[in-house]
């Protein structure tokens, strides 16, 4: 699963920074039908997490509503240096990660 | 100035054109702008990002990527889409951007042709296009490319449809009026490939076209036929002055 994320690079320590990621997802609502009618099934990211440091700072469970290649935006506080990861998985059971380094001075 | 430059008054309906020509852009919503503005909220980067990827992959029985030839191509395809459609000089066919991009997947890299409107050729139109933003259109009517201009500007002018409507009729009569929940712009195609919000995806200017044609009620041409090149092509000239926009956002 394609995907772009944004972190800044470097931030000052109680910083509080943005964090952003979009992925290439078709989010298919599994309310519509294909062109014979079949209903097509149910596919969207249902659960996106971001740790900092191991430390969960953001969790989004999605559903039906959601526009296709979803673009989800948060903010966290700088604490240390280290990384984010952000994992996230669909209803298929399709898997995705992305993972940025950020340098956090005094 | 452009009926000198072509010669010989044969581009008489090229005066029509409007004087300086606003892109789709400026037509659209506040949001719709800043969504295009912003390189991490257009989704349409997101197909950029996979072109990129392509182009550092090896394809064909060549298993040569494109930047194995092409290296870099923010040097290397820097323009290049501006200058498209244009003509093939090895076949004397007119291709665009697209078009070309398989021409060289089968010649040099031999690799099968990709189908138009695959995720793969959008990705790798979007990804060559994105290298030529901010560049002015410099499509040029010379001898070799002008039966396709004038075959362009015949069926831009050309009623069609169960609702008997030519492209001027909307895109330069109606600019900027609505038309339902759209406001109709000037119908450049320097944006394309775009994200549009009703696909929910990033799409070919054929695409868009023949979205047009089914809005009148008329026979869709085939993505890549002769009459949407030729058409390609008119809307390229007529456009001149506007920049390259890849990817852009629309409703
Ligand atoms: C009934 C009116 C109508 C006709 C006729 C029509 N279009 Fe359109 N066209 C629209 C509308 C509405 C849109 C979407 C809003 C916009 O961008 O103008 C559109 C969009 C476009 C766009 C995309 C512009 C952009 O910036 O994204 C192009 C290019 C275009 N049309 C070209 C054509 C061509 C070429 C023809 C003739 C084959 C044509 N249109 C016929 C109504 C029309
Ligand atoms: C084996 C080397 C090779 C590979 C691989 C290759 N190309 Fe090319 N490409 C060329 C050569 C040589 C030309 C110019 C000669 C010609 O007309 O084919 C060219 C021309 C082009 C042009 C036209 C440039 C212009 O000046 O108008 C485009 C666009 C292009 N290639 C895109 C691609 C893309 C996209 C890929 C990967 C899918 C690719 N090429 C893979 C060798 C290659």
């Amino acid at each position: 699963m394609l995907a772009r994320i944004e972190v800044p690079r470097q931030a000052r320590r109680g910083e509080i920074i943005l964090l952003r990621i979009a992925i290439q997802h078709p989010m298919e609502t599994g309310y519509r039908p294909d062109n014979f009618g079949r209903r097509i099934a149910k596919n969207v990211i249902n659960n996106l997490v971001c740790r900092y440091n191991g430390v969960e700072v953001f969790r989004a469970e999605m559903g039906s509503g959601m526009s296709a290649n979803p673009l989800l935006q948060f903010h966290a506080l700088a604490e240390a240096s280290g990384e984010f990861v952000f994992e996230w998985v669909d209803d298929s059971g399709e898997r995705g990660s992305e993972r940025a380094a950020i340098t956090v001075s005094a | 100035m452009f009926a000198a430059t072509l010669g010989g008054g044969v581009f008489a309906a090229e005066a029509q054109r409007l004087p300086a020509p606003k892109s789709g852009i400026a037509y659209a919503g506040a949001d719709i702008r800043a969504m295009q503005a912003d390189d991490f909220a257009n989704p349409g980067m997101l197909w950029v990002a996979r072109g990129e990827k392509l182009w550092n992959t090896a394809a064909g029985r060549s298993n040569k990527s494109c930047a194995a030839c092409h290296r870099d191509a923010a040097s290397s395809m820097k323009g290049i889409a501006a200058g498209y459609p244009r003509i093939d000089v090895a076949s004397g066919k007119l291709v665009n951007i697209e078009g070309r991009i398989n021409r060289c997947r089968e010649r040099n890299q031999s690799a099968d042709p990709l189908q138009y409107e695959s995720e793969e050729l959008l990705a790798l139109t979007a990804y060559v296009a994105h290298q030529s933003r901010g560049m002015p259109l410099a499509v040029t009517a010379d001898a070799a490319n002008r039966p396709h201009l004038e075959r362009g500007r015949e069926i831009y002018y050309r009623r069609q449809g169960q609702m008997n409507l030519a492209c001027v009729n909307c895109h330069e009569q109606n600019a900027g009026r609505k038309l339902l929940a759209e406001t109709i712009s000037e119908g450049h195609g320097n944006a394309y490939p775009a994200y549009r919000l009703e696909w929910q995806a990033t799409g070919s200017l054929h695409r868009r076209l023949r979205a047009c044609y089914y809005g009148v009620r008329a026979v869709m041409p085939a993505y890549g036929s002769d009459e949407l090149l030729d058409l390609e092509l008119y809307l390229a000239r007529r456009a001149a002055g506007l920049t390259v926009e890849t990817p852009g956002v629309r409703r």
